[in-house]
C-alpha cells in the first residue's frame, strides 16, 4: 500500500466502484495498448470483468491511438460510453479526448507534454510529469520508454488494484526479456504507484463477483483461433490483412503442435485455393481475411458451394468499401458474406457476439461445415477481434471435436453428389470397391460428378444445395429472447453490437418499458421462428454498424424484411467506425416508440 | 494431419482401369497423346490407384480429370497450382498431378506458378501449351507468337509472348523440362522423370490445337519437316541456372529435354520438419492438454 498518498484509501465497501472506464490516449508507439492489456489480464485473474476498445492508426508507424478499458465487478457488456478517467500523454491526446470524459470525471495528463488545461464540467485535472518522473525513476535518458508502466502504477494506486498480482503479471511479461528490462519496468511501476495524487481520494474497485478460478482474459482473434483448433481444424492458409492477420500468425505458430499446419500464401486467391485443396483431401481447413480479401476469395467460395466442400472462411470485418477504414469496426460485409460470389451459391454465415463467443462460434462452424459439406463463413469484426474480455475458461471435455480423416473404402452405393442425401466426399487415398473414382467439380454435375448441362438436373442440384441449409435451419433450437418476451420493442442484432444492445434492453426495462432483444448467431440461414417472435412486439428495431442504403434499412434488417415481410422492422445505423453507445440505442428505441 | 495410411497393394493398373469418360477434345488434338502418355507412365511406375490425384483448372486441357478414372478435382481458372499445393502439403501420401494449358498456367494463374516454383512444392505439373485460347475459340494467349492473328488480335499479336522456360528457371522450379506431344517416347521419359523428381517438376508440352492453331509446332516435328533437337545432357550443366537460361533464349522451336534439374528441400519437407520439432515440445501431451496449457498462459 502506498505511503505517500494524501488520503488513505477508503475501506468502506459501499463506496467501492463497481465500474470504471479508463481511456488512455497517446501515440501508437507509447505502449498504451500494453497498459490496457495488463489491466485486462489483472481483471481476468481477479474475477473482475473487463472489456477494452482501441483505435490504432492505419499509418505505418506512430500516430494518435487510444485504448479504453472498462473494468467492472459484475457484467461488463461494452467498452463504456464515456470515460471516468482519461490519461492524456500529449497535447493532442488531451485536446481530442477531454470531451469523452464524463462530467466530474478525472483527467491525468503528462505535465511535461500538456500545457493548456481547460477547467470545464467539473473535471478534476491532475498533472503528473509521466515523462520526467519515469526518467528519474529508471535513470538514464530512456526518453519515452517506461512511462506507460509508470501510468499503470499510477492507475493501480488510484483504483487500489491488486498490486502484488500486477507485479507478477509484469514479471511474467518482462522477465523473459532481460533482468534490466524487468528492473526498469518495476522501477517505473513503483514510482507511478507511489506518486502523490493529492487532489482525489483513492477509488477502490469492488472485488470481482465472478466465480471460478479458471478465468482467461484475451482478445477475439485469439479465441477464434483456439476455437478452430478445438473444432478440429488442422490446416489453414491465408494472406496478411488487418485485422485478420493475428489469426494467421497465431495458427501458423500454434497448429504444428497439433500436427497441423498453416501456410502463408502469395495472395488471397491462393489462400482459399490451398484451403479447398486440403478440404478436398479430407481435412477440415480454414482460410480467412478481412473485407477486401473476402472479395478476392469470392470466386473460390462459389466453387466450394457448387462442389460442396467443407470449408471455414473467417472474415474480420472492418470499415469499407475498398481500403476504407482498415483499423475500425463496421458490420458492412454481411451481404457480401451471404451472397458474395456468382450464381446461386448458398453457404452458411455465423457471427460471434463477443470475445468468449468466438470460441464456441468457431466450433459450431466446424461442425456445420463437416456435417453439411458446405462453406461456413464466420463474421467477426475489428472490435471483437482486438478488444480484451475476461471470461471462464471453456470446458474442453464438452467442447472439442476430434479431427478426422476418413479414408475408408467406399462401396458400390457411393455417389459424390446424391440427390437424396447430404454430400459426403470420398477423399483421395480412399479406395473404391468398384474401382470407380469421383471427380469433384465446379461444373454443374450429375450425382456421379459427371458434367451435365441437363436443365432438370441443374434445377434439382440447385435445390439440393439450398435444401441442405434449410435442413440446418430446422435444427436450430428456439431463438433466445433476452428481457421481455413480448412488449413494446424488440431489438434484433448480430455480432459485436451484443453488449450495447443488452445493456440498452436492461436500461429501458429498468425504466419501466417492455423491451426484449434477440441476438442472432445464425445470420444465414436465419432461424425460422423470427416472424412469430416479431409479432409479439409493437416495434422491431435492428441496430447495425452499416449504412441504411437506398431503401432505409441496414443489411440484416433488409434480410429480415425479406424473410418475414414484416413492415414493423426498422433500422438504426451507425457508420463512424466505432461501436454503438448504449445511449444511442436507447434514444433510437424511444424515438421509434414515441412515433407510434 | 495423418500420413500413416495403410499401404495398398501395388497391383499393376490396366489402361481400362485408368480410362474414364471419352475425352471431349477435338479430333487429332495433341492432348490425346498427353493423356495416353500419362496412362503409360502411371502404369509403369505402379502407383496405387487410390493415391493418384489429378488436378486441373479451366481450359481444354484442364478437362483432364474427367478422362482419368482416379480421384480428381476440376477447379477454377488459374488456381490449380495453389489447390494442388493444399493437397500435397496436407496429404504427403498422395501423388499429385496438375494438368493445364498456357492460359491457365501462364496468364490468369501466372503468379501461382512463380510461388509454387519458389516454394518447391512436391508435385508434377504438365502445361499443355498450344499457344492459343481454344475453349473460348481462338483468342491470343500468353505464348502466342508475335504477329499471329486471332479474334482478339485481328492485326496480329502485338504483345511479346512470355518465355515459360526462363520464367521457371528464374522463379526456382527444381525440375524443368520441355517436350512435344507428337514425340511420344520423349514425352513418356519426361513425365516419368518429372514424377520421380522430389519437388516442383514442370514439363512444358507443346500440344497442337488442330482447330485454331494447326501446324503451330511443325518446326519441332521431323514428320512435318521440322527438327526435334534434344538437349545434350552429357554436356549441359543440369544444376546451372545460367546454363538453363542460355538454353531458354531461343524457343522457336528450341531444344527439347530437361533444361534444369536440382535437389532442394521441398516445402513439404520444410513444413514437416517444423511440425516434428513442434511435436517434440508437447511430447506426451494430449491435444486437449496442449490447449489447456495455452489457456493457463492466458490467466
Amino acid at each position: 500500500m502506498s505511503q505517500s498518498t494524501a488520503h488513505a484509501p477508503t475501506d468502506s465497501p459501499s463506496s467501492a466502484l463497481r465500474n470504471a472506464v479508463i481511456r488512455l490516449a497517446g501515440d501508437s508507439q507509447d505502449g498504451i495498448q500494453s497498459v490496457g492489456a495488463f489491466l485486462g489480464q489483472l481483471a481476468g485473474s481477479t474475477a473482475q470483468e473487463v472489456m477494452t476498445y482501441m483505435t490504432i492508426p492505419s499509418t505505418i508507424s506512430g500516430g494518435p491511438s487510444i485504448f479504453q478499458v472498462h473494468l467492472g465487478s459484475g457484467d461488463v457488456l461494452h467498452p463504456g460510453d464515456e470515460a471516468d478517467t482519461l490519461v492524456a500523454f500529449y497535447q493532442h491526446s488531451y485536446d481530442n479526448h477531454l470531451k469523452t470524459v464524463k462530467d466530474g470525471g478525472i483527467c491525468f495528463y503528462d505535465s511535461d507534454q500538456v500545457e493548456e488545461v481547460k477547467e470545464e464540467r467539473g473535471i478534476i485535472h491532475i498533472g503528473v510529469p509521466f515523462t520526467s518522473a519515469t526518467i528519474e525513476a529508471i535513470g538514464g535518458t530512456t526518453k519515452s520508454r517506461g512511462k506507460n508502466i509508470f501510468v499503470l502504477g499510477l492507475l493501480c494506486a488510484v483504483y487500489q488494484l491488486d498490486r502484488v498480482r500486477m507485479s507478477e503479471i509484469i514479471a511474467g511479461k518482462f522477465g523473459k526479456k532481460s533482468e534490466d528490462i524487468l528492473r526498469n519496468a518495476m522501477l517505473a511501476f513503483d514510482a507511478g504507484y507511489a506518486w502523490p495524487v493529492h487532489d482525489i481520494e483513492h477509488m477502490p474497485m469492488a472485488p470481482g463477483e465472478n466465480e471460478g478460478d479458471k478465468r482467461l482474459s484475451t482478445d477475439g482473434n485469439t479465441m477464434l483461433s483456439l476455437g478452430l483448433i478445438a473444432g478440429g481444424v488442422r490446416f489453414g492458409a491465408g494472406y496478411p490483412i488487418t485485422p485478420w492477420t493475428t489469426i494467421m500468425e497465431f495458427l501458423r505458430s500454434e497448429l504444428p503442435k497439433y500436427n497441423g499446419m498453416f501456410i502463408q500464401c502469395e495472395d488471397e486467391l491462393a489462400a482459399v485455393s490451398l484451403a479447398i485443396g486440403a478440404s478436398f483431401s479430407g481435412h477440415l481447413a480454414i482460410t480467412g481475411s478481412s473485407g477486401p480479401g473476402l472479395s478476392l476469395k469470392s470466386e473460390a467460395i462459389g466453387y466450394a458451394c457448387m462442389a460442396e466442400m467443407p470449408l471455414i472462411v473467417v472474415n474480420i470485418q472492418r470499415g469499407g468499401p475498398s481500403t476504407g477504414l482498415p483499423t475500425s469496426v463496421e458490420q458492412s460485409d454481411l451481404l457480401q458474406a451471404i451472397y458474395g460470389s456468382h450464381g446461386d451459391a448458398p453457404r452458411v454465415v455465423i457471427a460471434p457476439k463477443n470475445v468468449e463467443d468466438c470460441f464456441y462460434t468457431a466450433i459450431e462452424a466446424c461442425r456445420i461445415a463437416k456435417e453439411y459439406s458446405t462453406p461456413v463463413l464466420i463474421l467477426s469484426d475489428q472490435a471483437i477481434a482486438t478488444r480484451l474480455e475476461a471470461f471462464q475458461e471453456p470446458d474442453l471435455s464438452k467442447h472439442w471435436r476430434e479431427p478426422t480423416l476418413d479414408l475408408s473404402e467406399r462401396g458400390a452405393d457411393f455417389k459424390p453428389y446424391p440427390l437424396d442425401k447430404i454430400t459426403k466426399h470420398s477423399p483421395p487415398g480412399a479406395r473404391s470397391s468398384e474401382g470407380k473414382y469421383p471427380v469433384v467439380t465446379g461444373l454443374e454435375h450429375d450425382e456421379w460428378g459427371h458434367p451435365s448441362g441437363n436443365p432438370e438436373n441443374h434445377e434439382k442440384m440447385t435445390a439440393k444445395r439450398r435444401n441442405k441449409l434449410l435442413k440446418l435451419a430446422e435444427s436450430y433450437g428456439p431463438t433466445e429472447i433476452y428481457g421481455e418476451e413480448s412488449g413494446s420493442l424488440l431489438f434484433v442484432g448480430w455480432g459485436s453490437t451484443y453488449g450495447p444492445i443488452k445493456e440498452a434492453t436492461d436500461r429501458m426495462n429498468s425504466e419501466g418499458q417492455k423491451v426484449g432483444s434477440v441476438h442472432l448467431r445464425h445470420v444465414h440461414p436465419l432461424p425460422g421462428d423470427l416472424a412469430e417472435i416479431f409479432d409479439r412486439y409493437d416495434h422491431v428495431l435492428v441496430p447495425e454498424m452499416n449504412d441504411s442504403g437506398m431503401y432505409g434499412y441496414g443489411q440484416l434488417a433488409t434480410l429480415l424484411r425479406a424473410q418475414t415481410c414484416n413492415a414493423k422492422i426498422q433500422s438504426t445505423n451507425k457508420v463512424q467506425g466505432i461501436s454503438f453507445r448504449v445511449l444511442e440505442l436507447v434514444t433510437a428505441a424511444e424515438k421509434l416508440i414515441a412515433n407510434k | 494431419m495423418s500420413d500413416t495410411i495403410s499401404a495398398a497393394p501395388a497391383e499393376k493398373l490396366t489402361k481400362k482401369q485408368l480410362k474414364a469418360d471419352h475425352p471431349t477434345w477435338c479430333p487429332a488434338c495433341g492432348d490425346f497423346a498427353v493423356l495416353a502418355s500419362f496412362f503409360n507412365v502411371v502404369q509403369k511406375l505402379g502407383i496405387p490407384h487410390e493415391k493418384i490425384c489429378v488436378v486441373a483448372g479451366i481450359g481444354c486441357s484442364s478437362r483432364f480429370p474427367y478422362f482419368v478414372n482416379a480421384h480428381g478435382i476440376h477447379f477454377i481458372h488459374g488456381r490449380a497450382l495453389p489447390l494442388a499445393t493444399g493437397i500435397s502439403l496436407s496429404r504427403p501420401d498422395l501423388h499429385v498431378f496438375v494438368f493445364g494449358g498456357d492460359g491457365d498456367g501462364f496468364s490468369i494463374g501466372g503468379n501461382h506458378l512463380n510461388h509454387a516454383a519458389r516454394k518447391n512444392v512436391n508435385l508434377s505439373y504438365v502445361v499443355m501449351d498450344n499457344f492459343v485460347y481454344g475453349l473460348t475459340k481462338n483468342q491470343t494467349s500468353p505464348t502466342t507468337p508475335l504477329g499471329r492473328k486471332s479474334k482478339t488480335d485481328p492485326r496480329g499479336a502485338i504483345d511479346r509472348p512470355i518465355n515459360p522456360m526462363a520464367q521457371l528457371v528464374a522463379s526456382g522450379a527444381t525440375f524443368i523440362a520441355r517436350t512435344h506431344a507428337a514425340q511420344v517416347k520423349h514425352m513418356n521419359a519426361m513425365f516419368e522423370r518429372a514424377i520421380l523428381h522430389p519437388g516442383f517438376a514442370v514439363v512444358e508440352t507443346l500440344s497442337e490445337c488442330t482447330m485454331f492453331f494447326p501446324g503451330a509446332f511443325d518446326d519441332g516435328n521431323p514428320r512435318k519437316g521440322g527438327v526435334f533437337d534434344l538437349v545434350n545432357e552429357e554436356e549441359q550443366e543440369m544444376e546451372s541456372t545460367s546454363a538453363a537460361m542460355e538454353l531458354s533464349q531461343d524457343l522457336s522451336p528450341g531444344k527439347f529435354g530437361v533444361y534444369y534439374e536440382t535437389k532442394r528441400d521441398t516445402k513439404n519437407d520444410l513444413e514437416r520438419a517444423w511440425l516434428t520439432d513442434a511435436q517434440k515440445t508437447v511430447a506426451g501431451m494430449s491435444e486437449q492438454d496442449i490447449l489447456r496449457q495455452r489457456f493457463a498462459s492466458m490467466r
